[in-house]
């Protein structure tokens, strides 16, 4: 590889760990969203990674299934989304605290 | 044909109880009393009917169509050596009782459609005195002691039920309790009786027990003494004989009808029944007898004296009921028992009769029952008076009214036994006699004490009728037992039960001298005590005497005191004592388990806070546990 394999590891570590800042951080739905996604592409990147360390082509196939997953994950969670705001005119997540004990 | 008669006696009004009770609230008045009565009549007629059939049929004699001696209902506990079937029986001792019982029953039913026609309880009221009936009828006919005393714990359910008919009142309410744990306190006796009595006969059969009581018991020993007493003391608390008679008077708090029914001539001779019924076992046991005599005397002479202080019409009828039950009891003290039979019969009559009396007068008042507020009835209620006339000369036992012949018969076989039991049931005659011309006097004669008695008159048709018949009954119930010198007619009908196992041989009569001088001694006191309240209460001649005498006996010597000292009160003690533990220990524990269970329930609510951001970081902290976890393994 051209770019020694412990490069794209760390960088799948960063990514991920933005991601998860940015879920735990954000409060707009959108953004927490777009976290989720940054998560998920920093362990396709992951997982690349070593299919090529390894010579298979397993991981690439494990991606292929993250990519769908993540697709339909994304249409669902925003049409939630479009709903919440038709309804409450906001996508602020601390706003949709109902469901408490 | 004949099973089914016994079973209709008590099965009628069972069922007259079921009707008026789950539905008489919605029937017309009519159609309860119709229903009430009518079971009552039935039982009533079947029970002559079994009469004829006894007299027809010798019983037992192996000819076609005798009467067969048992009728059992149903196989109730069938365990190998322990067999109790619920059975019947019937012999000329449990038809006499049951013709006492469904006849006086009768009277007094029709009586009270009159007494409670403007009561809000009438169904209900009914429909308890046919369980009653059912129950004491069961009773009498039962065939072992243990139906017997599914038919004693019923009478005593039910007396309760009617003492405390008037539930809102609370002394009605009180007196009510009272009356069924002081008869429980006799009832735990009965039980351990019972015990007794299959420990030893291995049943509780009447016929099993009387045919081998003279060879299981020995005579005075142990066994025989124990089982006899457990058994008084049943009869005791349900007889109201001293020191379990504290619940008869206030019983009174019942309505009258009830009064004369249960506490006068039906429920509260169920113990002389139970001691006549056993008495094979009771004459193997003469300490027993004696003290049973003993109780009995004394009971009568300690009652007779409390109610002449009694300013209350119906509880001096109470305190009297007291005394006649200790002349019973003295009477089978002694082993004359068809003569505590007979006066347990002429008993039924003529108190049932004064107390109805007593039901019409307050009728006429309004409820009143204080003598002190009463006086000069006689003119504006004359049949009544006549009928409490009737009924008090046949209680103080003049001649020739019923109670004359039984009294006399009961004094006459005591003077044989022993003279000192004869001299106190003659001090008791010569006392009921004052407190009886006392009653009398303070309701009927002299100057009204309050003059608003205009509006008092004679009670109504259907009250007045049993009262005539009971006044007949007193009058000439005499007949069942005149006997100088030869068995009475009810002896004599009662011989082939009382014969049985017991060595009792029928009254021979004493020389015909013997006879006459004691019938001639306690008519003499009978009059001597009628001309002395006759100078105390009707001349008021005897003031100045009287006075500390009746101090004494106004608290009717200290008893309820005494009962309230040593009985009462360290058992409300002990019951707040067991009452902190309660609250404290059992509840606290109870409680103390939900109460934690909810507390931790609210400590894990904290971590429920509707906060998207937060539980993301939740399932964060948790992966990295099990990372944690992991790379630690």
């Amino acid at each position: 590889m051209i770019v020694p394999a412990p490069y794209h590891l760390a960088l799948s570590a960063v990514l991920f760990t933005l991601g998860m800042v940015g879920v735990l951080v954000r409060r707009s739905a959108l953004v927490v969203f777009m976290s989720i996604e940054l998560m998920l592409n920093a362990a396709n990147l992951a997982l690349v990674t070593f299919a090529r360390l390894h010579g298979s082509v397993d991981g690439q196939v494990v991606v292929f299934f993250i990519l769908v997953v993540a697709a339909v994950e994304v249409v669902i969670g925003l049409a939630m989304i479009v709903d919440i705001f038709r309804s409450r005119e906001t996508v602020d997540i601390d706003d949709v605290h109902l469901l408490r004990g | 044909m004949i099973p089914f008669l016994v079973v209709l006696i008590p099965a009628l009004p069972l069922a007259g109880w079921a009707v008026n009770g789950l539905w008489g609230a919605r029937l017309r008045r009519a159609a309860v009393a119709a229903i009430a009565c009518g079971t009552v009549a039935a039982a009533f007629v079947a029970s002559v009917g079994l009469l004829w059939w006894i007299q027809r049929f010798p019983l037992g004699g192996g000819a076609p169509g005798s009467l067969p001696r048992a009728v059992d209902l149903y196989s109730w506990i069938a365990t190998g050596p322990v067999q109790v079937p619920l059975r019947l029986i019937v012999d000329q001792l449990s038809v006499t009782m049951g013709l006492v019982v469904s006849g006086v029953g009768l009277l007094i039913h029709v009586y009270s459609v009159g007494y409670m026609a403007e009561d809000p309880g009438f169904a209900r009221y009914f429909a308890y005195l046919n369980l009653f009936m059912a129950s004491m009828l069961t009773l009498v006919l039962a065939g072992n002691l243990v139906v017997m005393f599914i038919g004693w714990e019923g009478v005593g359910l039910c007396s309760y039920l009617l003492i405390a008919f008037w539930y809102a009142r609370p002394q009605a309410a009180a007196a009510g309790v009272k009356a069924f744990l002081v008869t429980r306190l006799g009832d735990v006796g009965f039980l351990l009786g019972i015990f007794l009595a299959f420990g030893i006969f291995g049943t509780t059969d009447f016929v099993v027990m009387t045919r081998e009581a003279a060879g299981r018991l020995a005579l005075g020993g142990g066994a025989a003494t124990a089982l006899a007493l457990l058994l008084f003391a049943g009869a005791a608390g349900k007889s109201a004989q001293l020191p379990l008679h504290v619940w008869l008077p206030d019983a009174m708090e019942g309505p009258t009808p009830v009064s004369a029914l249960i506490h006068a001539a039906t429920m509260v001779t169920a113990g002389v029944y139970l001691i006549v019924r056993l008495h094979a076992v009771f004459l193997r046991a003469p300490l027993a007898m004696d003290v049973i005599a003993a109780v009995g005397a004394v009971t009568a002479v300690f009652a007779a004296a409390s109610a002449l202080v009694e300013p209350d019409l119906k509880r001096v009828l109470a305190y009297s009921t007291i005394s006649q039950l200790g002349y019973m009891f003295l009477a089978v003290g002694v082993g004359a028992f068809g003569a505590g039979i007979f006066h347990l019969t002429s008993h039924a009559f003529f108190k049932a009769l004064l107390f109805l009396a007593a039901g019409s007068v307050m009728h006429a008042l309004g409820g009143e029952t204080d003598m002190r507020r009463m006086g000069g009835l006689g003119r504006r209620l004359p049949q009544t008076a006549a009928a409490f006339a009737v009924g008090g000369l046949a209680l103080v036992g003049i001649p020739p009214l019923s109670g004359f012949f039984s009294k006399d018969l009961i004094l006459s076989q005591a003077f044989h036994a022993r003279v000192w039991l004869w001299g106190v049931g003659v001090l008791a005659a010569g006392l009921t006699a004052v407190y009886t011309v006392r009653a009398y006097a303070l309701t009927f004669l002299g100057t009204p004490t309050n003059g608003a008695r205009v509006a008092a008159h004679d009670p109504p048709p259907s009250m007045r009728g049993p009262m005539w018949v009971l006044t007949v009954l007193a009058a000439i119930g005499g007949a069942l037992g005149w006997s100088f010198g030869r068995p009475g007619t009810l002896e004599r009908f009662l011989h082939p039960v009382l014969s049985v196992g017991g060595e009792f041989a029928l009254r021979a009569g004493g020389s015909g001298v013997a006879e006459g001088v004691l019938v001639f001694a306690s008519v003499a006191v009978a009059f001597l005590g009628v001309a002395l309240g006759w100078l105390a209460y009707v001349r008021r001649a005897l003031r100045g005497t009287i006075l500390p005498l009746a101090q004494l006996l106004s608290h009717q010597f200290y008893i309820e005191a005494l009962y309230a000292a040593a009985v009462t009160r360290p058992a409300r003690s002990l019951a707040r004592l067991l009452s902190v533990g309660d609250r404290v220990v059992i509840d606290g524990a109870v409680v103390g388990v939900a109460r934690t269970i909810g507390r931790s329930g609210e400590a894990l609510r904290s971590g429920q806070t509707g906060y998207l951001r937060h539980y993301a970081a939740f399932v964060l902290v948790g992966a990295l546990l099990i990372l944690v976890y992991w790379m630690w393994r």
